[in-house]
Order: structure tokens, then C-alpha cells, then sequence
């Protein structure tokens, strides 16, 4: 059996026997910040200002964030055009609208045209509209994608799939510093007479970053 | 009315939300949001110091020359005020802002 443990494979270096490499193990010290991280934890439920289980709940909640979230807020922007307006004018207050809170940020809505596409960076870190995305991909907070979409963006979504005609012009957001950002992708033709719920299903996370377009109903 | 205005090219230690690929850079003010505590100060903790926060926009052109993959191409960024100085001649590195 695959997963059994030997004494002559307990080191667990090279290849698995299904053929994968060992992650290593994080048998390190703790980095100056974990040290930081644990003692600032510990102070605070010693001193009684949280409690683990208040600590577990809100790292719950932060997990619990997704990009059905956004998906639900590009979804009613696309039937109902009023909210769209307010989206536009004021993206924190219409998202806090459907539940959404953006907390101290404030949350800006970028509309995608048959003429403009929008797309998202942080470039100094990784600012990304987690209550309304979750957690960022790895590859938003990676350097290169932080570096090169700023100089080269139609490249970069040319590899996530997405070729833009010469006509239509990029925006590319640089989110530096109080502002969140979410693409509201073009609506997919053949969708006329969908619902909300149903439009919902087409709004991808890469769409809401401008990696992307929203699905096509077929 | 556009507003033309050019990044300081100042290179201050500290926790700075202005990216360094903007500095000297001209571009026009896209949005105005508020003000915003000044991350310089407010990450240290020292006293809260209001700023005037701003979209800039920036052409492709304006940023990376002759490099720039398509110079019509746009990157707006939020820079504070204490970040920019005005630009009277509005001939050049302007973009449309609307």
C-alpha cells in the first residue's frame, strides 16, 4: 500500500512509490513573525481581549469568503441596472447592500465594454477584495505576476487564455493603497431572460480580477 | 477640467504606498476618493495625518517609453497627495480621463 510507512522509506526523499516527490517537512525554527504571531496571540487571550474559540471563528469566517460572493454581486449588477449604477458610483455601499461589508476599505466596480477590459494588481503587496473574492491565488501575490502586468498586460492574459483584440484598450488597476477593485466582466451573450442565480454561475474569479472573461452559456 | 500631474521622484525609506516604476511620471487625476490616514506615518504608529488620496491615470507610454507593449494602454494607480506636484502645461503624457 502507497501510504504505509517503512523503516526505509521514513526519510522520505526522492520519489514516492506513486511516483511524486516528497514535500519536505517544516522541520525549522520559527521565523522572527511566527514568534511574533504566537506571542501577540497568546498576550491577547491571556490578557482576555479574545478567546481561541473567537480567534478559530474569525479565521472560519475568513475562510468562509469566496467568489460566490462577487460572482452574486456581478450577477444582480447584470439584471438590475440600477444597482449597477450604484455599484459604479459607490462599490462599498452597494456590496454592504447584499451583505457584503468591505470593512475600512472602500470598494471600487471597474466596468468591462465592448471597448475597455480591465484588470487588477497589487503591485507593493497583495490587496485583493477578499470579502468579496475569499483568498487571493497564489499567483496574484506572485512577483511575476505583480511585475509583469503592469508592463506587459496583454501578454499576461494572452496566458491565462484571454487575447484582446489591438482595438480594445486595457486598464490595468494598481491597487496601491486604501481602494479594493472588482472587474464587472460583460455580460455572455445568450444569457437573455437568465436570473440573477443562474448569471451567478457564469462569473468566475479570474473575471472579477480581469484575468479573465465571464463563462459562456454553452 | 483635466488635471496634470507628476509624481516626486523623492526615494524616502518607510512604508511607502507609491510604486517606484511611477515616480516622475506624469499622468492625470482620474478620481478623487477622500482622505486617508498616511500609510508613511500610520504604520508606524504615529499620530493619524489626514491626506487627500487620488486615482492617477498614466498612459503606457508616459510609464515605459518606447517599451510600452501597446502605448495607448492605461495604469491608474492611487497616490497621495504629498505624492504629486501640479503640472501647468498640459501638452504631454495627458490621457483621456473620462
Amino acid at each position: 500500500m502507497p501510504h504505509d510507512h517503512h523503516d526505509d522509506d521514513f526519510h522520505h526523499s526522492g520519489m514516492s512509490p506513486s511516483g511524486h516527490p516528497y514535500r519536505e517537512d517544516d522541520d525549522h525554527p520559527l521565523t522572527y513573525w511566527q514568534t511574533m504571531e504566537i506571542a501577540m496571540r497568546e498576550l491577547l487571550i491571556e490578557k482576555g481581549i479574545l478567546t481561541p474559540a473567537e480567534i478559530a471563528q474569525q479565521i472560519d469566517e475568513m475562510d468562509a469568503r469566496e467568489p460566490a460572493n462577487g460572482a452574486a454581486v456581478v450577477a444582480r449588477a447584470w439584471v438590475d441596472p440600477e444597482f449597477k449604477e450604484r455599484l459604479l458610483t459607490d462599490g462599498s455601499l452597494a456590496s454592504r447592500e447584499m451583505g457584503y461589508d468591505i470593512g475600512a476599505m472602500r470598494l471600487i466596480a471597474l466596468e468591462n465594454t465592448a471597448d475597455t477590459h480591465n484588470v487588477v494588481v497589487c503591485t507593493l503587496c497583495s490587496c485583493y477584495p477578499r470579502n468579496l473574492l475569499g483568498l487571493p491565488p497564489d499567483w496574484y501575490k506572485s512577483r511575476s505576476y505583480r511585475s509583469r502586468v503592469v508592463k506587459e498586460p496583454r501578454k499576461v492574459l494572452a496566458e491565462f487564455g484571454l487575447s484582446l483584440p489591438s482595438a480594445t484598450t486595457v486598464r490595468v488597476h494598481d491597487s496601491t493603497a486604501d481602494m479594493r477593485y472588482i472587474v464587472l466582466p460583460e455580460r455572455p451573450n445568450g444569457t437573455d431572460g437568465w436570473n440573477a442565480d443562474k448569471l451567478a454561475s457564469l462569473v468566475t474569479r479570474d473575471s472579477m480580477i480581469g484575468v479573465g472573461v465571464a463563462r459562456s452559456p454553452d | 477640467m483635466v488635471e496634470t500631474v507628476r509624481i516626486k521622484t523623492m526615494m524616502p525609506p518607510g512604508h511607502v504606498r507609491t510604486p517606484a516604476y511611477l515616480r516622475g511620471k506624469t499622468g492625470v487625476i482620474e478620481r478623487r476618493l477622500g482622505e486617508f490616514a498616511n500609510p508613511e506615518r500610520a504604520a508606524y504608529g504615529l499620530k493619524k495625518e489626514l491626506q487627500p488620496l487620488v486615482r492617477v491615470r498614466f498612459s503606457m507610454r508616459e510609464i515605459w517609453g518606447d517599451a510600452a507593449e501597446n502605448p495607448d494602454d492605461t495604469l491608474d494607480a492611487e497616490i497621495y497627495l504629498h505624492w504629486l506636484e501640479a503640472i501647468v502645461d498640459d501638452t504631454e503624457g495627458s490621457v483621456d480621463a473620462t
